[in-house]
């Protein structure tokens, strides 16, 4: 059954990408086996780094917690499979900033055998929503979209809100990527699950399923599964294709037409977005006790024999996955982690398979494109921006390096989805200058916090060293008052205790 | 013809007139410019332009009696701040400042406290015949505690 | 295995400006055709004259601003430039004349500004404006349209190069035999002699809706602005708010005194009025930003074309009407900046788009 497309609010902008996925979802998920050693990164999400709590040598099993954050924003890391610690020790990442991590290194024996567990939990409906956190706290479930932000926190930031829709994040509109597809077709029960279970945690009873228009057969598989357990709390929604309707915000607005403000949350205006995967994760650790072990991922691109959508221990090397998938072709040029809009090249595919992962493109280079020509003012960036900024006097005031004028323009509220960069005819890199222009505000703001700081201080000294003066003089005078009044066989008292104790010193 | 020309130049003169009078006899809060020049300083109160802190080295740049290039840590960026912010001529900056923080080598530290008093922010922890250590994060480099000292135990140490 | 690195986004952009450049150049094709056609070759001597000297211009300039001039020159918006000035001139224009207007248009107009994208002034405007107040008897020699009932003088493709070229025509011929008053310059002319409407417009040049020649001149670029309107190399706002800023006071002047006061359909198929909509006034670095800014600067430059021609001692007002706009184009961006998705309005500015 195709889902109705009502109470749809508009993106401004945006482009229509072409698709590549084609190749991808020709073959279902294919299921990659336990490589010989694992390589998993400390810290996985956004946040608080966390720390490992398994030493060198020590055994471990699948399951097992081997990493903590400190800090009250982290998510726990787990070993994807049975084996012996070997090394801890930084390692290639794939992450934006910094090009190693420390990781932990596990060399795997073979028997994947998982840690033992307290028996199943009961049927969730019957935990307390804040039990139910805890649950997923404990599991190291991060948004599998991309932005591994913390889910537990997420949602319990969520729920000193007011929610009243659950947004199920299905669209994946950038090209290549169609991991997300491929577990709406297989696993469409677990997400609805792990929809359910969200449901439950925060209390409420809305919940749209969004799925963009080029996904008929996941559409259909999610609305036999819906028409089954006929839960009509949560509804299934159908979006046009147009990239970037996935990221969060852009969501917000295109289903519910809310604007989530500037600086601000999604939960400010009554919503909460999850990934499709991040559901099914959460369906396979509440209901299934497996934490957040493996993930989908899609291998695609013309530098790979056989492009597919993999499910993949987290910690398996980029290079062992594709050896199995097929290997490289001879266009193997740049390894992208994540999409050809907002995914990071990495210069070697040592990198490991993380929660971010959520797809791999191997490619030919991207075709030369001419020297940077001056900005002929033709406003296509503005047209396509889904902020509904104006790149070409962000990129004026970026050349300018006029911090004002840039946050005015709303520079900190572009989210770098590279579609002014896709049209612009004199060929500009906007989104990478954009990224540098955002760093250089951040350190300024820096800058001006830090001396702000000190300008406290100095002031508070100041004051200190008045107040010391004042409460000095006061007690001399006082002194003075005194001994006036007490008269001079006190003053011969006291000068000859002092006398006294100077020879006593002595 | 000739109506037309004069009646421009009578315009002119008029809005002319208006604008300057605007200029100078119209409040313009000078203590507000003050503090906006201060905002623009980094607050290291190091004493390098010359003047006893950041504010009054703000208060003589408005008045006319400080040029706006003398603040090593602001850098040019502070300078061209200055310049956009009072209208005035871009220059060089007088002389730059590499950013650092103090350090103190605790084995030479005799507890005088001189570098307590002498820091305008204090970044000092320490008391009389104790250890002094400098709390790196709130030091701003200004190189005040440098000179009190008397055994010479605290060095800059470049940041970055 | 190894790799190179890159950043973000990895798909190459869709279009680049030498490509828009052309597709410009090609649909002002069928029209220069059309006028070679009617109006004899003197508008491809005048193009070649000003093509060859803005091209000049722009190498000239790059050079000296230390900049390679192949990167000017590929990007062929100096042959944009001269292409409109070319459409501008009549077409016995002395080829000094067209000469000074190009080397005007690129030099100061566009590379004394900052070079491409830096300049505030429509480039072919401000070089046509310069050889209009410079030398006004020479941008005079219009020829009349070759259509077969019509009183014509032919000149031979060489008498015309000739004439171009030194300015001296064969002995039988007078200037003034050759050279006839384009139809705005009719109507204006009659009008001041206070005769109707009705009258000029039955004088046999004035043709069926905007002058004999002009108005298929006129068709063809209308065909060509609006092939650029589908492969979106420009945008509806600035024709259709040149259209709405003429049309509108055209329409109520014309139904207040229709005697006196040219049609609608007169005037935005007579002179330059599509040539403006479609090619001059959609030139983006010089025009408004922002497609509210842009409606505004169109209906701005109809508005102001209808009051020159009609209050103006100038046949027609399009190279003033836009070089007024130009200048009111960074207030006009400053208040039609559009709402940022999140931000709240607190400049008191009316949320949403037209787009």
């Amino acid at each position: 059954m195709s889902a109705p497309t009502y109470d749809l609010g508009t993106l401004h902008g945006g482009l229509r990408l072409p698709g590549h996925k084609a190749d991808s979802t020709r073959s279902a998920i294919l299921d990659i086996p336990v490589p010989s050693q694992l390589i998993l990164p400390i810290t996985q999400h956004v946040g608080d780094p966390a720390q490992p709590i398994v030493g060198i040598g020590e055994r471990v099993l699948k399951g097992q917690l081997i990493a903590e954050s400190e800090g009250t924003l982290g998510a726990p890391v787990h070993a994807s499979s049975s084996g012996k610690v070997i090394a801890i020790e930084p390692w290639p990442v794939s992450r934006r900033y910094g090009d190693t991590a420390p990781c932990i290194v596990i060399e795997c024996d073979g028997k994947d055998e998982a840690i033992a567990r307290a028996d199943a939990p009961p049927n969730f409906t019957r935990l307390e929503a804040p039990d139910v956190l805890r649950k997923i706290l404990q599991g190291g479930i991060v948004g599998l979209g991309g932005a591994v932000f913390p889910t537990a926190q997420k949602l319990m930031q969520a729920r000193t809100c007011e929610i009243d829709h659950l947004l199920l994040n299905g669209v994946e509109c950038e090209s290549y990527i169609s991991c997300d597809d491929m577990l709406m077709r297989e696993r469409a029960g677990e997400i609805i699950s792990g929809a359910q279970i969200l449901m439950h945690a925060l209390q409420i009873d809305v919940c749209f399923l969004v799925v963009e228009s080029d996904k008929p057969d996941a559409i259909q598989k999610l609305g036999d599964v819906l028409g089954e357990i006929s839960d009509d709390r949560i509804v299934l929604k159908q979006v046009p294709t147009i990239y970037p309707s996935g990221g969060e915000d852009q969501l917000v607005q295109l289903v519910t037409n809310r604007e989530v403000p500037s600086g601000g949350l999604p939960s400010d205006v009554g919503c909460l977005v999850q990934n499709v995967g991040t559901a099914a994760a959460i369906h396979s650790w509440v209901i299934d006790n497996e934490p957040l072990i493996s993930r989908v991922t899609t291998i695609t691109g013309d530098g790979v024999a056989n492009p597919i959508n993999v499910r993949a221990r987290i910690g398996t090397t980029i290079a062992d996955i594709i050896e199995i998938t097929g290997g490289y072709t001879d266009k193997a040029q740049q390894l992208i982690i994540g999409g050809p809009m907002t995914g990071k090249s990495v210069s070697t595919d040592r990198v490991p398979l993380v929660k971010a992962t959520n797809c791999v493109l191997v490619m030919s280079e991207t075709p030369a494109i001419g020297p940077e020509l001056p900005c002929i003012r033709c406003g296509d960036c503005a047209s396509v921006c889904p902020v509904q900024l104006l790149p070409q006097q962000l990129f004026w005031y970026a050349c300018a390096d006029d911090e004002k004028k840039l946050r005015d323009f709303g520079l900190m509220d572009c989210i770098e989805c590279g579609c002014c960069d896709l049209v612009c005819p004199s060929h500009i890199p906007l989104t990478a200058d954009f990224r540098v222009a955002k760093g250089r505000i951040r350190e300024l703001a820096d800058e001006k916090a830090r001396a702000a700081r000190a300008r406290l201080r100095f002031e508070a000294r100041n004051d200190r060293l008045e107040r010391e003066e004042t409460e000095r003089a006061s007690e001399l005078s006082e002194q003075k008052e005194s001994a006036k009044k007490a008269g001079p066989s006190a003053i011969a008292e006291i000068l000859k205790r002092k006398k006294k104790k100077h020879e006593e010193d002595k | 013809m000739l109506t037309a020309v004069l009646t421009i130049t009578a315009i002119a003169l008029i809005a002319g007139v208006g604008l300057s009078f605007a200029s100078r006899r119209l409040p313009s809060s000078d203590s507000d410019l003050v503090e906006q020049v201060n905002d623009l300083l980094p607050q290291t109160q190091c004493a390098q332009c010359g003047y006893p802190g950041c504010r009054p080295y703000a208060a003589a740049v408005v008045e006319g009696q400080a040029a706006i290039n003398l603040c090593p840590p602001g850098g040019e960026d502070t300078v061209r701040r200055l310049a956009d912010l009072l209208g005035r001529e871009l220059i060089p900056l007088a002389e730059a400042a590499t950013p650092a923080v103090a350090v103190i080598d605790e084995a030479l530290c005799i507890g005088c406290t001189h570098c307590l008093k002498a820091c305008p922010v204090d970044a000092i922890v320490g008391a009389h015949q104790l250890m002094h250590t400098i709390i790196e994060s709130e030091c701003t480099g200004c190189e005040l505690c440098v000179a009190p000292c008397p055994v010479d135990c605290i060095s800059m140490r470049p940041l970055g | 295995m190894e790799f190179q690195r890159r950043e973000a986004p990895f798909l190459a952009p869709q279009v680049g400006v030498s490509s828009i450049m052309l597709q410009v150049l090609a649909a002002m094709v069928p029209a220069a055709m059309a006028h070679v056609w009617y109006f004899g070759p003197g508008f491809l001597f005048n193009l070649l004259v000003a093509a060859f000297f803005a091209s000049a211009g722009e190498a000239m300039m790059l050079s000296l601003r230390s900049r390679r001039p192949e990167t000017g020159l590929t990007d062929y918006s100096a042959l944009v430039t001269a292409a409109l000035l070319a459409f501008a001139l009549p077409s016995l224009t002395p080829w000094w004349v067209t000469a000074t207007g190009a080397l005007f248009a690129v030099v100061v107009a566009k590379h004394l500004y900052g070079g491409l994208g830096f300049n505030i002034f429509n480039p072919a405007m401000a070089g046509y404006v310069v050889i209009l107040v410079a030398f006004p008897m020479h941008l005079n020699l219009w020829v009349a349209p070759s259509m077969g009932d019509l009183d014509y003088q032919h000149l031979t493709i060489l008498q015309t190069l000739k004439f171009t070229l030194t300015g001296s025509l064969p002995d039988a011929i007078a200037v003034d035999a050759i050279s006839r008053a384009t139809p705005l310059d009719v109507m204006k002319s009659g009008l001041n002699n206070a005769r109707t409407v009705a009258e000029i417009r039955s004088i046999p040049i004035m043709g069926d809706f905007g002058g004999r020649g002009w108005e298929w001149i006129g068709n063809f670029l209308a065909f060509g602005g609006f092939w650029l309107l589908i492969k979106k190399i420009i945008r509806w706002q600035i024709p259709v708010g040149v259209g709405i800023g003429l049309l509108l006071p055209a329409t109520i002047m014309y139904m207040v005194e229709p005697g006196s006061h040219a049609s609608p359909g007169f005037h935005l198929f007579g002179g330059a009025t599509i040539l403006c909509a479609f090619f001059i006034a959609t030139d983006p670095v010089t025009a408004a930003t922002s497609p509210r800014g842009r409606l505004i600067y169109g209906i701005g430059i109809g508005f102001l074309i209808y009051c020159i021609r009609r209050w103006g001692s100038y046949a027609d007002g399009v190279a003033f009407a836009v070089l007024l706009m130009n200048m009111a184009v960074p207030a006009i961006d400053y208040l039609t900046r559009p709402h940022i998705i999140g931000h709240s309005e607190g400049r008191g500015r009316s949320g949403g788009t037209v787009d």
